[in-house]
């Protein structure tokens, strides 16, 4: 009889999700995502040229019907360029967080509930990473090693684990004293249980808006690389490179810094509104209540 | 035989200041089937006593002497690992705050599940033992309740929850440390009626922490009367508050609101404070408040059978039955 009055059972995820799509801010963020993420998996069937293929000829010219975002220097469709330089920063992008999130948890849980000692241990190796500028880190391990995608992803993992390993900490640490710890302890729940099944969803959340957030600036940071010669090496296209031959010809055409601008602005606006309405629809508490 | 039974159980907690000697010497036992209730003012050890016998202590406490036997078996020399197979199995406990003792970002459902992971069940049928928990301790509509998250409960029915999560595994011993001080007063009623039942039913030993006179008189069988870290007073509810033989009980007891019968516009209190633990007096530990110190008091009163199985702490009864 309580039925109807009761939301019906849904998964957690699919109860996010459900919520998401309601918030327009989520929606559109949802949108911009899927689309990006669309375009890079579809790249070679989604490309009207190929990204490397040379037609001097044709080169630097401004959008067209043939070429929609116009040509580079060596006459490389732009568009092209731009939507298998979405691969790139993807294949840069999901790693990396994913890289980040995995330690940073594995971390910041250890910290935030195993001894004294080992926190001291875990927030100075966090503090030694972090006191590293990581541009200044990647120029150090690329002068190394060489410049790659391999280095990039590797590079700003490593820098990015603090953040997360930081938020993880934190929140273990206000949650292990929370009575509902010891409750479970004294139903004998064990600490690997506890951690796993009682900490980890109530930091899952915030952290999952973290790194939708954070995804941006990874792409971003991949693009800065890859501007300073540092990321990935020519001819393969990146938004970076589009951004670096787009500075280096400004005077000869405006569109291609324009062309490699405008997918790091989506993504940046599209990640960020993601992670804005993500914010408000994990926490169980607040979801529906928004009213946005 | 008791299912509990605590012998001369010393706890102190090491401060910047010294040992803070929260628990002295406490003998106290819960008999099969039995409701015993522990009754004191904050800070005299009620708290400490628990988290003893559970063995989830705080960090800096040591336990200097004595034994928590538990059927048989000294829980304090009991490993890490058998104490969590007793936890949630042989013993569980109910907390003071119904608002707090469930995670909140997952289901009740989920979270009744869980707590069965030591049993070789099915998920459906664990579901359906949840389902059954949540009906026994009177939820409605219990199938769809499951799917809820604690916030869309409320503090009664959290602190049923919690109680359906306790008795799951049908133990031996429940420990309700104030299991109904966070709720208002018609709630109260209702847990402790509920409480009362599902007791006859498992058969469980439950130990009662409470400061509120009324609620032990209404629900348990005896009483333990704990003062600044000892136990002052033992005997069945009837004993003890019909017949105080501590001058602390018999404070305590006209101090209760419930038993002033002359309108007042001031309620009465026991003068002075508790000692303090890590500079401990001399002597008797209540003499400081006692309306009748006397030179006994000086040294520490032992003990003593004041009637039939109601024992005290306090030398007049030892000096009646001489004099």
């Amino acid at each position: 009889m309580t039925d109807a009055s009761l939301p019906k059972p849904r998964s957690e995820l699919g109860e996010i999700l459900y919520h998401l799509v309601r918030d327009p801010l989520g929606l559109a963020g949802l949108i911009i995502v899927l689309a990006i993420l669309a375009s890079a998996v579809l790249a070679p069937w989604i490309a009207p040229y190929d990204p490397i293929a040379l037609n001097v000829p044709d080169r630097l010219q401004g959008p067209s019907a043939a070429h929609l975002m116009g040509t580079d220097q060596l006459g490389r469709d732009t568009f092209s360029r731009v939507i298998w330089g979405g691969r790139v920063a993807l294949q840069v992008a999901l790693p990396t967080i994913g890289g980040a999130i995995f330690f940073g948890l594995l971390l910041g849980m250890i910290a935030g509930y195993g001894p004294r000692w080992l926190d001291n241990l875990i927030v100075l190796l966090f503090d030694t990473i972090r006191s590293f500028p990581t541009v200044m880190f990647a120029l150090a391990v690329v002068a190394l090693v060489g410049p790659s995608l391999n280095t990039v992803i590797l590079v700003i993992m490593v820098t990015s684990i603090p953040t997360y390993g930081r938020v993880v900490r934190t929140l273990t640490q206000s949650l292990k004293e929370a009575e509902f710890i010891t409750a479970e302890k004294s139903l004998g729940a064990s600490t690997p249980r506890i951690m796993a099944v009682h900490l980890l969803p109530n930091v899952l959340g915030p952290l999952a808006v973290l790194a939708a957030m954070d995804i941006p600036t990874v792409v971003g940071l991949e693009a800065g690389l890859s501007f300073l010669g540092m990321g990935v090496k020519p001819p393969t296209p990146s938004w970076g490179s589009l951004l670096n031959d787009g500075y280096n010809l400004i005077r000869n055409t405006p569109w291609l810094i324009i062309a490699g601008g405008i997918p790091l602005i989506l993504t940046t606006v599209g990640f960020t509104f993601l992670g804005e309405a993500l914010r408000d629809v994990v926490d169980p508490k607040l979801r529906g209540k928004g009213g946005k | 035989m008791a299912v509990l039974d605590i012998r001369g159980l010393s706890v102190g907690y090491s401060t910047p200041r010294g040992e803070l000697r929260a628990l002295r010497d406490v003998s106290m036992m819960v008999p099969e089937g039995k409701i015993v209730g522990i009754v004191g003012e904050s800070g005299c050890g009620k708290s400490t006593l628990i988290s003893a016998i559970i063995r989830l202590m705080a960090p800096n406490a040591r336990v200097g002497a004595g034994e928590v036997r538990f059927q048989g078996r000294d829980l304090l020399a009991e490993t890490e690992a058998q104490m969590r197979a007793l936890r949630g199995t042989q013993i569980s406990m109910v907390f003071q705050d119904p608002m707090q003792t469930h995670n909140p970002v997952l289901t009740v459902g989920r979270q009744m599940m869980d707590i069965q992971y030591r049993e070789r069940l099915s998920r459906a049928e664990k579901r359906q033992r949840a389902e059954r928990m949540l009906a026994l301790v009177g939820i409605p509509d219990p199938e769809a309740r499951l799917n809820q998250y604690p916030f869309e409960f409320s503090g009664g029915m959290r602190q049923r929850i919690a109680i359906a999560m306790a008795l799951m595994a049908k133990p031996a011993l429940l420990i309700a440390d104030e299991p109904t001080t966070a709720l208002d007063a018609t709630l109260e009623v209702e847990i402790i009626k509920r409480l009362r039942e599902l007791q006859d039913e498992i058969g469980c030993g439950v130990l009662f922490i409470s400061h509120h006179l009324g609620v032990i008189a209404e629900l348990c069988d005896e009483v333990v009367v704990m003062y600044a870290g000892e136990v002052v007073e033992t005997g069945s509810v009837r004993d003890v508050f019909h017949a105080p033989a501590h001058p602390y009980t018999r404070a305590l007891l006209e101090c209760d609101p419930g038993h002033i019968k002359v309108k007042t516009r001031v309620l009465p209190t026991i003068p002075g404070n508790i000692p303090d633990l890590v500079n401990l007096p001399g002597g008797c530990i209540f003499a400081d408040r006692c309306e009748r110190r006397h030179a006994a008091c000086a040294a520490r009163p032992a003990m003593a059978l004041a009637g039939d199985g109601q024992r005290a702490a306090c030398h007049l009864i030892t000096e009646r039955e001489t004099a």
